[in-house]
């Protein structure tokens, strides 16, 4: 890579493609002829304005109906990106996110996106086309079961066969997406269904026989949580995505308060209590910091709320909190118990429980436990070596933070720089951290900052990505561009797939196979797609780049080129209890 | 240990996918599952034998009560239930040997349900151990097929358990 000393700004060559005319508001219960007419008007009545797309043969009478429809139509570069963004608008609105792609390539492109937002818990409704019926299960031209194969990755799926049952699938996909533990719901639309006939309908209530969703707190399960509360000296909050999908994070932090005990989040929980709260010990698990897997390892009351105990938090098993009661509050009942036992539990909304908590009285004197946390993050509190010549990405996020008043929506790609995103990016509010959690999909993070500005186009939305993760779905540069979203885009280049080489590095002797990685020049990428492109190698040029960029009102792509072998500390290897992290690594 | 679960369905296409997708996806074991129309139009029973701990089973319950399709999960592993099974089986059966295989037949209460030159079809309904007895016992005169229906199960008169709901917090 080139040196120099000035950043290498390079500005925009092509102007920014002119939007797509605004279309003209549309009474919901006008009259439709078609099944696709019919569709639109339903999604209107359930207050979609804004679909994420590819269209396609199968979905051609679809697009002829949004054609003259009020609903925003965002094209993206590739059915991948259309989820992705969909997913970063479902998560910063907390409103279900909505995607259209055709048979086959089209719904295929998808399955990663389905995947991903049902291990977060996104709420989505996607809309497939497929192969009008009397085709279905002849193999005819771009014919995927679909349904069939998202089965496993769907909270619920459907195929519409009769257009009479069109409205109770929209009413009934809306109500299973958003409510409950919240998921992606599919419909697949047979091509003579939309193209058919259809006359007028209102949007029916949701009737889903069976699905049910856990009641009002029970009084039994309240007063067993503050007694186990009374009897504790040193008691954990681990809070998680529930908090954020519940809504539940005013209620936390005025538990957390009143009974003064200390926070532990997942990474999907980030934000939803403030980093800077003296009560927040940080993210725990596999990159947690010291402190709080200290604290998981030593507490003796553990209140895990709207968590799963997934595996990248837990670290082996019998080291997982060894010696703490187990309380686990979580709306999905099949989470209880899923991977850790606990001694109480109740299934229940997060916020509900919490809100039914602090109806009671519990006063416990956690003073020695809290001397003893803030020990711990003297022992050991986030921490790098910053040098001289080198650009750190731990720098680089801490800057962002600085730059943006650590006020931005952040979105990450997967990696080392994710992680450096979440434990050095002070998230302060609910739904101001988006990033893939459960599943880990490099390509995840741009197309998401994309849909999360769309979504709030007054925001700073800014992507922290990897330079390997970019690639994965760096056509949507021009969906940016197209769509003038000033999404900024900061890509932590450290010419590696970083993680990969880190494991590689820890437990495979170096041995660095196939995880050097070549990279395009991004800021000439981004000049040719018309965006800006910026450079930066040292913390001078760091702090123009990032100048120059908030300065710039429109999309902005910042290679920051970093320390290649950086590590991400602490870690507890894979096998290893949360107790046994490694601090730092000696060759 | 053994479990069974007692599984009201939506009677509609890729239901039996969807329930057999995720006993294979979860990892739980199935021992067999037979469908059929229930009491209600529009829903299906399904009795599902699969094995695993108690934790295990609330697992499998709480999985499949996650299942749009699914109505109501109950696990009768250890409820007094009534449990059938139904065989085909096909034996060798010359004019030597089907006289002894008769007398080994008889008290199994079987139907002969077709006879040919040199063999017999024979229909048992029953529990489980009863029809392995009696396909232990015509082994030896030669198996030539078998189709078995897998266990059906309903729970018995007496034992049906009244739901009982807790008090509610308002808040
Ligand atoms: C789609 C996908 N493929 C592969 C992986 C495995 N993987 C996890 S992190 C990583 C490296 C990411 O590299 P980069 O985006 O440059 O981020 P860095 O770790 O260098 O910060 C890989 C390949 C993944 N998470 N997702
Ligand atoms: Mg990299």
């Amino acid at each position: 890579m080139s040196g120099g000393s000035e950043v290498a700004a390079i500005l925009p060559m092509q102007e920014p493609v002119e939007r797509p005319v605004v279309k003209q508001d549309v009474n919901p219960r006008r009259e439709v002829r078609t099944g696709a007419e019919l569709l639109c008007s339903l999604l209107e009545q359930a207050g979609v304005d804004t679909i994420f797309g590819y269209p396609g043969g199968a979905v051609l009478p679809i697009y002829d109906a949004l054609y003259s429809s009020p609903i925003r139509h965002i094209l993206t570069r590739h059915e991948q990106g259309a989820i992705h963004a969909a997913q970063g608008f479902a998560r910063v609105t907390g409103k279900p996110g909505i995607v259209l792609a055709t048979s086959g390539p089209g719904a295929t492109n998808l399955v990663t996106g389905i995947a991903d937002a049902y291990m977060d818990s996104t709420p989505l409704v996607i809309l497939t086309g497929q192969v009008p019926i009397e085709s279905i299960g002849r193999d005819a031209f771009q014919e995927a079961d679909i349904v069939g194969i998202t089965m496993p990755v769907t909270k619920h799926n459907y195929q519409v066969r009769d257009i009479h049952d069109l409205p109770q699938v929209i009413a009934d996909a809306f109500y299973i997406a958003t409510t409950g533990r919240p998921g992606p719901v599919l419909i697949d639309l047979p091509k003579n269904i939309t193209a058919g006939p259809a006359s007028a309908a209102v949007l029916p209530q949701a009737h889903v026989r069976g699905y049910r969703l856990p009641g009002l707190p029970q009084a039994a399960d309240v007063e067993a949580i503050i007694e186990a509360i009374r009897q504790a000296k040193k008691p954990l909050l681990y809070i998680g995505g529930g908090i954020v999908s519940s809504g539940a994070s005013s209620y936390l932090r005025e538990f957390a308060h009143r009974t003064k005990i200390p926070v532990v989040s997942t990474l999907m929980g980030l934000g939803a209590f403030p980093a800077h709260d003296p009560l927040f010990v940080g993210m725990l698990g596999m990159h947690g910091t010291y402190a709080a897997n200290r604290a998981v390892t030593e507490c003796d009351l553990l209140i895990a709320l709207g968590v799963r105990f997934d595996d990248r938090v837990t670290g082996k098993l019998q080291r997982f909190s060894p010696h703490s009661t187990k309380i686990h509050v979580d709306i999905d009942a099949a989470e209880i118990g899923k991977n850790v036992p606990v001694h109480i539990s109740a299934v229940a909304d997060v916020g509900l429980m919490l809100q039914a908590l602090l109806t009671r009285e519990v006063h416990i004197d956690t003073a020695a436990w809290h001397e003893q946390i803030l020990l711990w993050n003297e022992e050991w509190p986030l921490q790098y070596h910053a040098s001289e010549g080198d650009l750190k990405p731990q720098q680089v996020v801490e800057l962002i933070a600085q730059y943006t008043h650590e006020e931005a929506i952040i979105t990450t790609e997967v990696g080392q720089h994710q992680m450096w995103a979440a434990l050095f990016y002070p998230f302060s509010r609910p739904r101001q951290f988006v990033t893939s959690g459960g599943l880990g999909t490099m390509g995840f993070g741009f197309p998401a900052a994309l849909g999360a500005q769309v979504a709030r186009p007054d925001s700073t939305v800014i992507c922290i990505a990897g330079d390997a993760s970019f690639q994965m779905n760096i056509q949507e540069l021009q969906t940016i561009v197209e769509n003038q979203l000033p999404v900024k885009v900061a890509i932590i280049n450290n010419r590696y797939l970083g993680m990969v080489r880190q494991w590689q590095q820890f437990f495979y002797e170096s041995r660095y196979a196939e995880s050097r990685i070549g990279s395009p020049d991004f800021a000439k990428v981004a000049q040719a797609y018309g965006a800006l492109g910026l450079r930066a190698q040292t913390l001078a040029e760091a702090k123009t780049a990032l100048e120059t960029a908030f300065a710039y009102n429109g999309p902005v792509i910042i290679d920051f080129i970093v320390k290649e072998e950086e590590n991400v500390f602490p870690m507890v290897p894979p096998g290893k209890g949360t107790d046994e992290m490694t601090l730092e690594w000696e060759e | 240990m053994e479990r069974t679960f007692s599984v009201l369905v939506n009677d509609r296409p890729g239901v039996l996918a969807r329930v057999a997708g995720l006993f294979s996806r979860r990892d739980f074991n199935i021992a067999s599952i037979t469908v059929g129309t229930a009491e209600e139009a529009g829903l299906s029973r399904m009795t599902i034998v699969s094995s695993g701990d108690d934790a295990m089973a609330l697992q499998i319950m709480r999985q499949l009560e996650k299942l749009v399709e699914v109505i109501e999960v109950a696990d009768i592993s250890k409820d007094p239930v009534v449990k059938r099974e139904l065989a085909l089986i096909k034996v060798e059966a010359d004019k030597n040997s089907r006289p002894e295989i008769s007398h080994i037949l008889e008290p199994f209460r079987v139907a002969i349900v077709d006879v040919g030159h040199s063999s017999l079809t024979v229909q048992v309904t029953g529990g489980v151990e009863k029809i392995d007895a009696l396909i232990g016992l015509l082994r030896p005169y030669g198996i030539l097929e078998i189709a078995r229906t897998g266990v059906t199960a309903l729970l018995r008169a007496a034992a049906k358990e009244v739901e009982e709901s807790g008090e509610e917090v308002g808040s």
